[in-house]
C-alpha cells in the first residue's frame, strides 16, 4: 500500500467540514482511503487503527491539518493528493443559490403572498376539488384547467364560490382575460369596452380575436367551463359573471357564448341578461336563432356577433374591412375540384371552431358526422374512420386522454391528416390554428410538410385538394401571425380569415359535388 | 365593492399550481404570480385524502387553529429552568433499580438494533445487574429487566438513550406550567455508551461520571437560588451560532459559565474540579441534553389539548421512528421504520456502517432548533450540503409545517425569524413535506460509537397513522 501524507501546519478547518470532505475526497477515482483531519490525539489513533498513520504524522500538532491517502496504484498518488487539495479549495468557493421561497400548498403561499386574488389550477382532476376548496376558502378567485371534476363538485365549488362573491372559472376551463391577462390558452387583444362570458373556450378565443381586429377590445374574459349552462349546474357562474360586468363601468357591451345550453338554463341566463341594463349579444353556437328583445341580440355566427358587439360598442361598421365571402375564389375552388370530392373533413384544436364549422356544414347538408354531434346517429367515436362530411375535435376528452392538448401536440391530427388527405372523396379540409398563450410556438409550421405533401401527391393523381386554414390570432400573439398565415399560403393553402368564414368556405367549395 | 368588482380594478396576483407553460405565459405577461411546488397531498393516498376531507371542514378547522394556538403558545411560552441534578432512581417517576429507559417509542430486546443493545448490555454490567458483558446479554435477554422509553418517563436520552437507576440526571423545571423533566449527563467523547460502546473505559467513564462528576453538579445546583434560566441560555446559544443539537459550542460555553462559581464553592478538591473542567472542555456536546430536557419540559405543556394537531414527540429507537400529537387521546406512538442518516462521516466509515436512525434527541427539532434552526449554525452548515443558502433553506422551508414562530428564540440571518414551532401533523401531509431532523450517526454494531453526522426524515407513515387516527376520532366527535 502507499501512503502519501501532506501536513497543512497552523490550518484549522473545523471537523463538520472535513468530515464532509474526507467523504467526497473517499469518492475520488483510483483513492483506496483519504483522512483529512486535524492533527489530534484522537485522529492520530484513528489513523493509525486503518494503517495510515506515519512518522511524519505522529509528530504532527493538534493546530495541524493532516491530509493522509492510500492509493491503489502507486503512480496515481501524486495526481489524487493533488485532486483532494482542489476538492479543499473549492469547499471554500461552492455555494448554490436557492433562489425565491418555494411554497408547496396555497395556504402558506397566500398567507405570504397576503395580496394573491387568483388561483389558476391546472393539476390532475382528481386533487383539484380540494385545491379549488382551499382557493376559495382563502378568498382567492379560481381559474380551473382541470378536468374529470364530478358535477357534484363542481356545483359545490360554484356554490361556495358564488356565497363568498368570488369568480369559480371551470372546471374545465381553458380560456380567460382579466384585466388584460390572458390566462391558461388566451390571444393577446387589446384592452376595451366588450366583457365576454363564455362556457366554450375557442369560442371565446374567437370572439375576443374578431373584436380585437374590428377596432375594439375586450374588458374581462371570463370563461366558466363547458358544464356551467347544463341543467345541473344551472348557469351559477354565468349568471355571476353578467351581474359583475353589469356592475363594471370599463364593459359597455357583454357577449354570451355557449354551445347550445340546458333549456331551463338558457330561459334562466335569458331573463337575467334582460334585467340588465347593458345591451348583450348572444351566440349559443348551434342553436336556432331567436328574436332579439330588449337589449339582448342573438347572433348566429362568430364573426356577426363580434361585429355586433363592436356596432354597440360604438364602432362605425361602414368603416369596417368585415372580409366578405370571396365569391370568385369559391366559384374558382368549385371548377378545381372533381364532382366526386364532395366531401369536407374538418380537423380541429379547438372545439367550438369545429362546432361552428359543423353547424354551418349542418345547414346545408344533412350527412355530417362528428365527435361532437348531439344525435347519435351522426356521432363518431375515435377509432371510427371519417364517412361524407366529417368534423373532429381533437381536444376532446377521448383524443386528449393521457395526452397534451392538440394546440400544443399535433401528433393525432398530422396522423389524421394523412388519411384524410388521401381519400379521393374528399374536396376540402378544414384547420384551425390557434395562435397565442398556452399554444404551439409554431402551430402551422408543424403540419406544413405534410400539407405541401398532401397536395403534391393529390396533384399527381390528378385531384386538386383544398386545404383551409384558419389562424386564430392576433399580431400581437408571440407566434407572429403573418409568418403563420404565409406559411399557409406559401403551399397553396386557402387562408380563412375567421372561423365564421373557415366553415362557409368549406362548405360552398364542395357544394358543387355535393349537390349532386 | 364585491370580490369580482375588485379583482377588475387591481392587478392580478396570481398563485398557479399545474402546468408550467401557464406559469410561464404568467410571468411573460409581467404578473406577479407564485407557482407551487405542488404534489398530491397525503402522496395521493385514497385514505389520507379521506381523512383531510374530514379535517379540512370549516368547524373543525377553526377549532384546529384554536387548539395549535395554544399549544404552540404554551411551547413557546413555557420557561424553563436547570434546577439540579440527581441520580435517576431519586427522582425520575416510575425509575426502578431493574429498570433500563431507552429512547424512542416502546421496543423489546430481541428487536433492538446494536447500538442500544450494546449501551443496555454497558448499563447492565455498570450497575451490577450483570458480571460482564456477556452475562449482561443473557440477563437483557430475560425477564429480569424492565425497559420502557424514557418519554413515558418525563425523560429524554440521547442516542440509544440508556438510562439506568443510578446515572445523573439533569432536572428542569417548566416553571410556567410546573411540570419537570429529565435527561441523562453528556459522555462527551465518541466511543460512548450512548453510541452502543461498552468497554471498560464507557463503564469507568460512567462510574466516575456517578462518582464525581455527577455529585458535584448537584452540589453546586444546590448553591443555585433560582436555578439557571436554559430558554434565555437557548436563545443566546442559537444567536451565537448553535443550533443546539448538532452544535453546542456556545451553549457548552454559557453553561459552564454558569455552573462554574457554583462548582468552586463545592467541597470538591481542586484536583476533581480540574477533571471536571477538563471533561466538559473535552468535547463541545456537554450542553446537548441540557437543551434535550428543556425541549421536553416545554412540549410536555403542550400535550393533550383537545383538537391540537400539533408533535409533542418525535423520537427513535434505532428500528422505529415513534411520534405523539397533542390532541390524540391516550398519548399513542404513530409508528414508522427508522430512516437512514445521511451526511459526513468520520474518516475511516462507509455509509453502510451507519446504524438507523436512532434517539430522543429529535425532541429538540420538535421544539424548533435542531434542523429546524440550521440557519442560525452556518458553521456546520456541510451537514445539510455544505452551503449557507442550504442551511438558510432548511429553516425557512419548516414554517411551511409549522403553527409559528417562536418569538423567545430567534435566528439573526433570517432577520431575526423566530425558530420553527409546532409541527402541524395536518400541514405535514397537506405539503408534503417531513420534518428535517440533524443528528449523529451510530455504528450499527454495539460497542463502536459515533461515526459521523448528518441529516434525516421521519418516516412518512408515522404521520399518516397520526392523521388517520385524528380524523377518526374528530369525525365521531363532530
Amino acid at each position: 500500500m502507499t501512503i502519501l501524507t501532506k501536513i497543512h501546519p497552523n490550518t484549522y478547518v473545523d471537523s463538520v467540514s472535513l468530515m464532509a470532505l474526507s467523504t467526497r475526497a473517499n469518492q475520488l477515482d483510483g483513492v483506496e482511503q483519504v483522512i483529512i483531519a486535524m492533527a489530534t490525539e484522537m485522529n492520530k489513533e484513528v489513523m493509525g487503527n486503518v494503517g495510515l498513520l506515519t512518522a511524519e504524522i505522529s509528530t504532527a500538532q493538534t493546530s495541524d491539518l493532516v491530509i493522509a491517502l492510500s492509493v491503489e496504484h502507486q503512480e496515481d498518488a501524486a495526481e489524487v493528493m493533488e485532486r483532494v487539495e482542489t476538492l479543499m479549495k473549492e469547499k471554500n468557493t461552492q455555494t448554490k443559490s436557492t433562489g425565491n421561497e418555494v411554497f408547496t400548498t396555497i395556504e402558506v403561499a397566500k398567507t405570504a403572498k397576503p395580496d394573491a386574488n387568483l388561483a389558476m389550477i391546472s393539476v390532475n382532476g382528481k386533487f383539484a376539488a380540494r385545491e379549488a376548496r382551499k382557493a376559495l376558502n382563502n378568498d382567492l378567485h379560481v381559474m380551473m384547467f382541470s378536468d374529470n371534476l364530478t358535477i357534484a363538485e363542481e356545483v359545490e365549488l360554484k356554490t361556495l364560490a358564488h356565497d363568498k362573491g368570488l369568480l369559480m372559472m371551470g372546471p374545465d376551463c381553458g380560456t380567460a382575460i382579466i384585466d388584460n391577462i390572458g390566462l391558461c390558452f388566451a390571444n393577446k387583444v387589446r384592452q376595451g369596452s366588450i366583457g365576454v362570458i363564455a362556457a366554450s373556450g375557442t369560442g371565446s378565443q374567437e370572439i375576443s380575436v374578431r373584436v380585437h381586429e374590428f377596432g375594439e377590445g375586450i374588458s374581462q374574459l371570463i370563461g366558466t367551463g363547458g358544464r356551467d349552462l347544463s341543467e345541473e349546474v344551472g348557469g351559477i357562474m354565468m349568471l355571476d359573471a353578467l351581474d359583475a360586468l353589469e356592475a363594471d363601468p370599463a364593459t359597455k357591451v357583454i357577449v354570451l357564448v355557449s354551445k347550445p345550453p340546458a333549456k331551463a338554463v338558457e330561459e334562466k341566463i335569458l331573463a337575467r341578461a334582460k334585467e340588465l341594463t347593458k345591451p348583450i349579444v348572444v351566440w349559443f353556437i348551434g342553436s336556432e336563432l331567436r328574436e332579439n328583445e330588449k337589449n339582448v341580440h342573438f347572433e348566429k355566427y362568430s364573426k356577426k356577433a363580434a361585429l355586433k358587439a363592436v356596432e354597440l360598442a360604438g364602432i362605425d361598421l361602414a368603416k369596417l374591412d368585415s372580409h366578405p365571402l370571396n365569391l370568385p375564389l369559391i366559384a374558382e375552388v368549385q371548377q378545381k375540384l372533381v364532382s366526386e370530392q364532395k366531401y369536407i373533413r374538418g380537423l380541429f384544436t379547438g372545439g367550438s371552431l369545429c362546432d361552428e364549422a359543423m353547424f354551418l356544414a349542418m345547414e346545408s347538408f344533412e350527412d355530417v358526422y362528428s365527435n361532437l354531434s348531439r344525435d347519435k346517429q351522426h356521432l363518431l367515436s375515435y377509432s371510427d374512420a371519417s364517412k361524407h362530411h366529417t368534423f373532429i375535435d381533437f381536444g376532446a376528452d377521448e383524443f386528449t386522454n393521457g395526452k397534451p392538448h392538440p394546440m400544443i401536440d399535433p401528433s393525432n391530427r398530422i396522423e389524421r391528416f394523412k388519411v384524410e388527405a388521401k381519400d379521393p372523396s374528399v374536396g376540402v379540409i378544414v384547420m384551425d390554428f390557434v395562435l397565442g398563450y398556452g399554444a404551439n410556438a409554431d402551430p402551422v409550421g408543424v403540419l406544413l410538410p405534410e400539407m405541401k405533401a398532401a397536395k403534391e401527391q393529390a396533384e399527381k393523381e390528378g385531384r386538386h385538394l383544398e386545404i383551409i386554414g384558419y389562424v386564430l390570432g392576433t399580431e400581437l400573439d408571440a407566434q407572429n401571425l403573418d409568418e403563420q398565415i404565409e406559411k399557409l399560403t406559401s403551399i397553396g393553402a386557402t387562408y380563412a380569415s375567421s372561423s365564421q368564414n373557415a366553415g362557409l368556405l368549406a362548405r360552398e367549395f364542395v357544394m358543387k359535388g355535393a349537390k349532386q | 365593492m364585491s370580490k369580482i368588482s375588485e379583482l377588475f380594478t387591481t392587478e392580478p396576483v396570481v398563485i398557479s399550481l399545474g402546468i408550467e407553460a401557464f406559469q410561464e405565459d404568467l410571468v411573460a405577461q409581467g404578473v406577479d404570480a407564485t407557482y407551487l411546488d405542488w404534489t398530491p397531498p397525503g402522496r395521493g393516498k385514497e385514505a389520507i385524502l379521506e381523512a383531510l376531507k374530514i379535517i379540512e371542514t370549516d368547524t373543525l378547522q377553526a377549532k384546529i387553529a384554536a387548539a395549535n394556538e395554544e399549544a404552540v403558545s404554551r411551547i413557546t411560552g413555557s420557561q424553563v429552568f436547570l434546577t439540579g441534578y440527581d441520580q435517576a432512581i431519586n427522582v425520575v417517576p416510575g425509575m426502578k433499580k431493574n429498570m433500563i429507559l431507552h429512547a424512542g417509542p416502546p421496543i423489546t430486546w430481541n428487536k433492538m438494533n446494536g447500538p442500544m443493545q450494546g449501551a443496555v448490555k454497558g448499563a447492565l454490567v455498570f450497575e451490577g445487574l450483570a458480571k460482564d458483558l456477556e452475562d449482561a446479554e443473557r440477563v437483557a435477554a430475560s425477564d429480569e429487566i424492565i425497559f420502557s422509553p424514557c418519554h413515558e418517563h418525563q425523560c429524554v436520552g440521547s442516542m440509544a438513550g440508556v438510562t439506568s437507576a443510578s446515572m445523573f440526571m439533569h432536572i428542569v423545571e417548566n416553571r410556567t406550567y410546573g411540570n419537570l423533566a429529565f435527561t441523562n449527563l453528556s459522555e462527551q467523547m465518541s466511543k460512548i455508551l450512548r453510541m452502543g460502546a461498552n468497554d471498560e473505559s464507557v463503564i469507568t467513564r460512567l462510574k466516575w461520571m456517578r462518582d464525581v462528576f455527577g455529585p458535584m453538579l448537584r452540589d453546586a445546583m444546590k448553591l443555585s437560588k433560582k436555578g439557571i434560566d436554559l430558554r434565555l441560555m437557548l436563545a443566546q446559544a442559537i444567536h451565537m451560532g448553535d443550533e443546539c443539537h448538532n452544535r453546542n459550542n456556545a451553549g457548552t460555553t454559557l453553561l459552564i459559565q454558569a455552573l462554574t462559581p457554583l462548582i468552586i464553592q463545592t467541597d470538591y478538591s481542586i484536583s476533581q474540579m480540574k477533571e471536571v473542567f477538563d471533561f466538559v472542555a473535552s468535547s463541545d456536546y456537554f450542553s446537548g441534553p441540557t437543551w434535550m430536557a428543556m425541549c421536553k419540559a416545554a412540549l410536555d405543556a403542550a400535550q393533550g389539548i383537545p383538537y391540537s394537531t400539533v408533535v409533542t414527540t418525535m423520537a427513535r429507537n434505532g428500528t422505529e421512528f415513534g411520534i405523539r400529537v397533542s390532541g390524540i387521546e391516550g398519548n399513542p406512538w404513530f409508528i414508522g421504520p427508522s430512516q437512514k442518516v445521511i451526511g459526513p462521516m468520520f474518516a475511516g466509515y462507509k455509509p453502510e456502517d451507519a446504524g438507523l436512525d436512532i434517539g430522543d434527541s429529535a425532541i429538540t427539532e420538535t421544539y424548533g432548533i435542531g434542523g429546524f434552526a440550521m440557519a442560525a449554525a452556518p458553521s456546520i452548515v456541510s451537514l445539510v450540503g455544505g452551503t449557507i443558502d442550504d442551511a438558510l433553506q432548511f429553516s425557512v422551508e419548516m414554517r411551511e409545517i409549522t403553527t409559528a414562530e417562536n418569538p423567545n428564540v430567534t435566528i439573526p440571518a433570517l432577520s431575526f425569524m423566530g425558530i420553527p414551532s409546532g409541527i402541524d401533523i395536518v400541514k405535514v401531509m397537506q405539503s408534503n413535506t417531513l420534518p428535517i431532523i440533524n443528528t449523529a450517526i451510530a455504528h450499527k454494531e454495539a460497542g463502536i460509537g459515533m461515526i459521523g453526522a448528518g441529516i434525516t426524515h421521519p418516516p412518512v407513515e408515522a404521520f399518516e397513522q397520526a392523521l388517520m387516527a385524528f380524523s377518526k376520532q374528530y369525525a365521531e366527535n363532530k
